[in-house]
């Protein structure tokens, strides 16, 4: 909590102290929202790509208030590729496991009680896959447009006359 | 109510000429915008929630990421004159698209009163054969698994290609980086060129 209130004061680094104490108040809010929407996806609207896309803008919101750093140290790089993978991979995997019951995306588990978080087998599984899935790779592609695609414009500005062919 | 979906469709056909004509970047983002929170709104009334809710969400940071990249560019304003092909040849696609669009859409079933063949079952069958209550996500998940695969398959697919593009470094030798210095930066010059995010 002591580093957080330093990180809050610090003024070089990402937005002004009210912007960061704001995102430190709606950040949970939006987190606990996303993973609503992924989870409750069979009951209600949403799904795995909304709620996906809900918490990897908190990730946005946290990177554009608090700098680069912050957000790469809350998802690396790495990590977040990692996540994008086998989030793509548990996917293949929970439709594979269909082969169980007799075909590829079989709804493999019991259906449960209907209106209930335990009630359409598979699809829960599917969602939450979805959902890590496109919170790394959501966040991925913004981390790439906005940090790498700055390099990639102010080295085009300051050399382009060298171009080797 | 149909009145106030033409008044929509309308807003966006201007919001994108918007985009398209004018020579600020920063404002043709924000008409960008306008297109897609109207289109959410659209499918909202039109009574599809889960496909609404990933529309703004989208939209959203799809704004948040455009603003960003245009803001760190200094030259916002777009100058010279216009090509004459480019633009007398989508004149000309633009009028074959809306000939072909004319006999096109008499066939279509009238607005409001869908034929529904194949999605009268799923909604029938739906929740009992899924336990899925939401039948958007029984059918997203369950009947047409499939299609959420290619779907994920996709987004995948333009990930590794926008990290290929994008990275910092390419996967030769450092001393083969170290020769050729454009387009992709080291570390140290990173720092030199831009402190803080």
């Amino acid at each position: 909590m002591d580093r957080l209130e330093q990180k809050i004061k610090d003024t070089s680094k990402g937005m002004t102290p009210i912007v960061k104490t704001i995102v430190r108040f709606v950040m949970g809010i939006i987190v606990i929202f996303g993973a609503y929407v992924v989870l409750y996806g069979h009951l209600t609207p949403g799904g795995g790509f909304a709620g996906g896309v809900i918490l990897a803008s908190a990730y946005v919101l946290l990177t554009l208030a608090f700098g680069k750093e912050m957000g790469l140290s809350k998802m690396s790089n790495t990590g977040a590729s990692i996540l994008d993978n086998s989030g793509a991979l548990a996917f293949v995997i929970i439709g594979l496991l269909g082969f169980t019951g007799g075909y590829f995306f079989y709804n493999f588990l019991p259906k449960g009680e209907a209106f209930h978080l335990f009630s359409a087998g598979s699809i829960l599984l599917s969602n939450i896959a979805i959902g890590v899935k496109v919170t790394a790779s959501v966040f991925a592609i913004f981390m790439a447009l906005s940090i790498f695609g700055r390099i990639i414009y102010k080295a085009a500005e300051g050399e382009e006359t060298e171009s080797e062919e | 109510m149909e009145i106030i979906l033409l008044l929509l469709l309308v807003f966006m056909i201007i919001g994108s000429i918007i985009a398209i004509e004018t020579k600020n970047l920063l404002s043709s983002v924000i008409s960008v915008g306008v297109v897609g929170f109207s289109l959410s709104i659209i499918f909202l009334m039109l009574g599809a929630p889960d496909i609404a809710i990933t529309q703004v969400v989208v939209e959203i940071l799809i704004l948040v990421v455009l603003i960003r990249a245009t803001i760190t560019t200094d030259n916002t304003a777009i100058e010279g004159p216009r090509d004459t092909f480019p633009f007398v040849s989508s004149l000309i696609f633009f009028g074959l698209f809306l000939m072909f669009a004319f006999f096109a859409v008499q066939e279509i079933p009238k607005f409001g009163e869908p034929i529904m063949k194949v999605s009268k079952e799923y909604l029938r069958t739906g929740p009992e054969k899924t336990g899925a209550m939401n039948v958007v996500t029984a059918i997203l998940l369950d009947f047409r698994a499939y299609d959420t695969l290619g779907e994920a398959t996709v987004l995948f697919t333009s990930i590794i290609g926008a990290f290929v593009i994008l990275r910092r470094k390419g996967r030769k030798g450092k001393a083969d980086v170290d020769k050729e210095k454009f387009g992709i930066l080291e570390d140290e010059d990173i720092k030199k060129n831009f402190e803080g995010f």
